[in-house]
């Protein structure tokens, strides 16, 4: 697994308060993890702040699992 | 109208001097002080440097740690005596219509620590407007009756009052009147505070409104003495369960004390200064005995607001003469919060506590922390100090004023 990847399943843990073993990558932020609205935003914040970089609304909204937020940020981070 | 008869089944505390009902009793009958140096940040550079804070807590003890991250501690605090209150009243939550028990909970201030850190966040930051989207959930004073409604699915009415210092007192008797005039039979009623921040002790600081005593912060709260100084900030919860007395009865339910008035007034005065001859405390009191059908003589033991300030502790006494003449030297009267700090919003809710134990066990809890009698002060009160006093009581009246002019006054009558 990527560095990237294992920072996401970090913050997904922590943030979410899920086992590790629950965070594949097919897993979704909401039917899977347990996550509302208001955390999703909040895990979107935190890979802004962990990997130092801004993802637009827009950009964001298709972010729904574990792998699209690591595909996302392997793409985007610097 | 026929009015209903309102009883309290069920409690719960987190104090400076207690974590749980139980402890906050024994603790109130022997007198101790919650207060120490200020553990929650570093005061050093504070005016002052103590405060009554909550010992030994671990929320994760209580509330799952996704959970508890979504809450500020003034919401953890409520809903750590909520469930105590729950535990003890034997409320089975699939026998109880859910549609009529309600959530009716104090906060003066909500979520001050969310608010400070989320904004020194952004103020520390490079501009961009990053806010967790969880600031204005947590922060928000409500959000502990809709935290508590959640976790019980309570339907009924659901708000938070706020009126600083007087929060509690204030959410207990709406929700006591709601019951009387059959709107609901159940309430989840009481307040809580967590202020001890950086804010909190600052902005009081500021107000000039707090003990100084960082040499002794043990007999810094001393209401009534001479050399006070300030009130002593404190934090926490209490929690009661309100129920329609006949609805208690049908279930068997342990019944506490009952609330048979309650009055509201404002000073409408000054912002943060009590009126010099207590016209709203006189009024708030007058109100409540009225709305209890009472005469003043029946009233044995008042637990004043009594903060420890120099003008308040005065004029409070000016206003429990007036209304109670030659009476007021047969009451007993105590400040608690010689022992407990001031817990502003949930104040009136961990004094209603202290005027139920005192009408169960017959104790009058004490005023701590007097060493030297005030001039200002009618010596022939008798004001408590230092020692608890024995007293079989049947009628306590427990009093809370807010920065505001806010006033409420609730009497609780003992359950034989």
């Amino acid at each position: 697994m990527s560095e990237i990847a294992e920072k996401v399943k970090a913050i997904i843990v922590d943030k979410l308060g899920v086992e590790e073993s629950e965070v594949t990558m097919e897993a979704s932020f909401t039917n899977d993890l347990g996550a509302d609205s208001l955390d999703t935003v909040e895990l979107i914040m935190e890979f802004e702040k962990e990997f130092n970089l801004s993802i637009p609304d827009d950009q964001a909204e298709q972010i729904g699992t574990v792998g699209q937020a690591v595909s996302y940020l392997e793409a985007n981070v610097k | 109208m026929n009015l209903r008869r309102v009883v309290v089944t069920g409690i719960g505390a987190l104090t400076p001097i207690g974590n749980n009902s139980d402890d906050f009793r024994k603790a109130l009958a022997t007198g101790v002080s919650g207060a120490a140096p200020i553990t929650h940040f570093d005061a050093s550079l504070f005016k002052t440097q103590f405060a009554c804070e909550v010992k030994n807590f671990d929320v994760q003890d209580y509330i799952d740690r996704k959970e508890a991250r979504k809450m500020d501690p003034f919401t953890q605090y409520a809903m750590v005596t909520v469930e105590e209150a729950m535990n003890d009243s034997g409320l089975d939550l699939d026998k109880i219509n859910l549609a009529r028990a309600g959530v009716i909970w104090g906060s003066g201030i909500g979520g001050l620590k969310t608010f400070q850190d989320e904004v020194t966040g952004f103020a520390t930051g490079n501009g961009e407007p990053r806010f967790n989207p969880f600031f204005i959930p947590k922060m928000i004073a409500d959000i502990s009756a809709g935290f508590i409604s959640i976790k019980y699915g309570f339907r009924g009415p659901n708000f938070v009052t706020v009126s600083a210092c007087a929060s509690a007192t204030n959410a207990l008797i709406d929700a006591f009147n709601y019951i009387r005039l059959g709107k609901a039979d159940i309430f989840i009623s009481g307040g809580s505070e967590a202020a001890v921040t950086e804010a909190g002790i600052g902005g009081f600081n500021a107000m000039k409104a707090l003990s100084q005593r960082n040499d002794s912060p043990e007999t810094a709260s001393r209401p009534f003495d001479k050399d006070r100084d300030g009130f002593v900030l404190g934090e926490g919860a209490g929690a009661l369960i309100l129920e329609e007395y006949e609805h208690a009865v049908a279930r068997g339910a342990k019944i506490y004390a009952e609330i048979v008035g309650g009055g509201m007034s404002a000073d409408a005065y000054h912002m943060t200064a009590p009126h010099p001859e207590g016209l709203g405390a006189s009024s708030v009191m007058t109100l409540a005995l009225e709305d209890a059908g009472l005469d003043p003589e029946a009233i044995d033991y008042i637990n004043v607001h009594g903060t420890s300030t120099p003008l308040g502790d005065v004029s409070e006494t000016k206003a429990i003469q007036k209304v109670f003449g030659a009476h007021a030297y047969k009451l007993n009267i105590s400040s608690t919060k010689s022992m407990t700090g001031h817990l502003l919003g949930a104040a009136g809710a961990i004094e209603a506590l202290a005027c139920i134990f005192a009408l169960q066990d017959g104790i009058v809890p004490p005023t701590i922390n007097h060493f030297t009698d005030d001039e200002n002060l009618d010596p022939d009160l008798n004001l408590t100090f230092n020692k608890a006093q024995q007293r079989d009581l049947n009628y306590a009246l427990s009093n809370t004023f807010g920065f505001g002019g806010h006033n409420c006054s609730v009497i609780f009558k003992k359950h034989i």
